[in-house]
């Protein structure tokens, strides 16, 4: 039985994460949730199918009833399918934080030497590149069916923009489900309870101008509502100036409420 | 506290108390741990192992006492602690879905390793263990074995000090588990130190420099394995006579010389019984010669430490082991209260 010396590490032993090890971890754990993208085909199946489904479905079955034409809807409803599929692509930050849980790979990423919120940061992080490849899955399959942008690049660079940052503050609050609900399946349950009023109570798919008072005070003040006036003129064209201010506004509300709730849950749990 | 290279204990805990609402996880447990040893955490399902372990690694704070790695204050230093630990849990905190390689890059990553190096321990530690050839397939795709192996290899890339094993046999068969083994002996003759918990008592036996058995919570015994064994005192005399006619001569023969009664194997006409020490042998020697008795074994073994076990808790270790197993769920074994009651 020895006792002999364990050699030297070589390493001086860091107090604290400096705040370059806090970015490169965060990266390294963006990178992880990138790489899962890859490899999970439900995920795959959600970031690629989810909107060549939602277009070909309000393209042709809704198209003729309510726009009179498919080509006149589709240029309609694709800019509402984008705010939808990334509303629902933000559910993915939340499943996932639950699942690390529930299996334990968050136990490994604690035991490790890295800053405490890199697991948290890099799944956001990570999934910033779901959100662009949702968007251009919408747009480049729109253009298949006969979509065309009618404004700009600068434009239409903009409203993917705002897309992305809306979905970023969205991501918050599918975080806190994550941390809290005791599985992904709850996360997914709770994730649409909040989402479905937000996007279906909306401007999506119809104009609002049939719907009942009390649905129309709803929806005049829902988000996806502004993201979705938003979207349709920085895409297709018309004033756009007090939709992206209130979508913006919306997004740094929703951020400012949920972002602490989720690192308050996230501190709690680990 | 930086003098860690002349500490002798490479871990060390004092009075270490876990409360999970009304459970009482841990009830101020002592334990300490030379540098390069393997210390032996031994004890049922429930017992505290996990809870011990949860602590040591950072994971869990303490509700009292205090622990220290290398040194290093666990909720203090906690932060030093992580760089010079790893730790692999009962069950497979690997990334399903990410490759072995890619799990394994991602570990070396976050130990802040270059790329090139992360790329590179990966692949020797994928070969170590026996990996590479499912290196490219993504975790979820290996057997149990493979997994564990993986989970192992994932708490080495950072070639930590002190190494901690939450039962990681359970649940692999024997193959597996002789090789976990010989993983396990291979640090430890590098100088790491090794906190395992396990509830089987050959695999203490055989890996653990020293043992410490714990129950519902509290310490019931520490030494060496042959301390522990030899502390339960007597050893075990096994008699079979040649002639089976002999054996309620020998049952009584042995009754009145040791003062406590046999315990006969009708099957194998084997009679054992617990003596003191090597000094009443050749009395009883003496007495089957006296009687002309032929014996076909004549026996004398230490106590094992299934019996160590039993003689100190009043349960066996393994009975939840084999209530699990018949469910069927050997590959997942239930998780110990402090999971579920966080």
């Amino acid at each position: 039985m020895t006792t002999a010396a364990v050699p030297a590490t070589g390493r001086a032993l860091a107090r604290r994460p400096s705040p370059a090890t806090a970015l490169a971890n965060s990266f390294t754990l963006a990178w992880r949730s990138v790489l899962k993208i890859k490899t999970n085909p439900e995920d795959l199946f959600g970031l690629w199918f989810q909107p060549i489904m939602y277009l070909v479905l309000f393209t042709y079955v809704f198209g003729g009833a309510i726009a009179g034409g498919t080509h006149q809807y589709l240029q309609f409803s694709l800019p509402g399918v984008l705010v939808l599929s990334v509303v629902f692509a933000t559910l993915g930050t939340g499943m996932m934080l639950s699942q690390d849980i529930s299996t334990g790979v968050f136990d490994r990423f604690r035991a490790l030497p890295i800053v405490r919120w890199a697991p948290l940061a890099g799944a956001i992080l990570g999934d910033l590149v779901r959100y662009v490849i949702s968007i251009l899955v919408t747009l480049g399959f729109g253009y298949v069916l006969g979509f065309r942008i009618q404004t700009n690049v600068v434009a239409a660079t903009a409203g993917c923009l705002l897309l992305v940052a809306f979905a970023f503050a969205m991501c918050w609050l599918s975080a806190m489900l994550g941390v809290i609900a005791k599985t992904a399946q709850g996360v997914q349950w709770w994730g649409f309870l909040f989402m479905f009023p937000l996007v279906f109570g909306s401007n999506i798919l119809t104009s609002t101008s049939s719907m009942p008072g009390w649905l129309q005070a709803f929806v005049k003040v829902n988000p996806v509502t502004y993201l979705t006036e938003a979207e349709r003129a920085l895409l297709i064209g018309g004033p756009a100036a007090i939709a992206v201010e209130r979508s913006l506004l919306w997004a740094l509300g929703i951020f400012a409420v949920f972002a602490p709730l989720a690192v308050a849950a996230y501190r709690r749990r680990t | 506290m930086d003098g860690m290279d002349d500490v002798s204990y490479a871990i060390e805990t004092h009075g270490l108390v876990k409360r999970f609402g009304k459970t009482t996880a841990l009830a101020g447990v002592d334990l300490t741990a030379r540098t390069g040893s393997v210390l032996g955490l031994l004890g049922p399902n429930g017992a505290g192992k996990t809870t011990a372990v949860r602590i040591l690694a950072t994971l869990l704070r303490p509700d009292a006492g205090s622990a220290t790695v290398c040194g290093y204050d666990v909720l203090r230093d906690a932060h030093q602690v992580r760089q010079l630990t790893g730790l692999t849990g009962q069950y497979a905190s690997v990334d399903e879905g990410l490759s072995g390689t890619n799990n394994l890059i991602m570990v070396g990553r976050l130990l802040g390793l270059s790329r090139a190096h992360s790329r590179a321990r990966a692949a020797e530690l994928l070969m170590r263990f026996e990996l590479t050839d499912a290196a490219g397939r993504p975790a979820k795709t290996y057997s149990g074995g493979m997994r564990r192996r993986l989970d192992l290899a994932a708490s080495l890339v950072g070639s930590p000090r002190v190494l901690y094993l939450d039962e990681p046999t359970t649940g692999l068969d024997p193959h597996s588990r002789n090789e976990v083994w010989g993983m396990i002996r291979a640090l430890v003759a590098d100088g790491t130190t090794v906190l395992l918990t396990t509830q089987y008592l050959d695999e203490a036996d055989q890996l653990a420099h020293d043992i410490v058995v714990i129950d519902h919570g509290a310490v019931i015994a520490t030494g060496t394995p042959d301390e522990l064994k030899a502390s339960a005192g007597r050893q075990v005399l096994e008699v079979i006579p040649a002639d089976r006619a002999d054996l309620s001569t020998v049952v009584e023969l042995l009754e009145a010389l040791t003062g406590t009664a046999p315990a006969i194997a009708v099957e194998s006409g084997q009679v054992s019984v617990q003596v003191e020490g090597g000094r009443s042998l050749p009395g009883i020697v003496r007495a089957f010669d006296d009687r002309s008795i032929e014996l076909a074994e004549f026996a004398l073994r230490r106590a094992s430490l299934d019996e160590v076990f039993l003689a100190l808790t009043g349960h066996r270790a393994e009975q939840e082991t084999q209530a699990e197993a018949g469910k069927g769920g050997t590959d997942a074994p239930a998780r110990e209260l402090d999971r579920s009651a966080r």
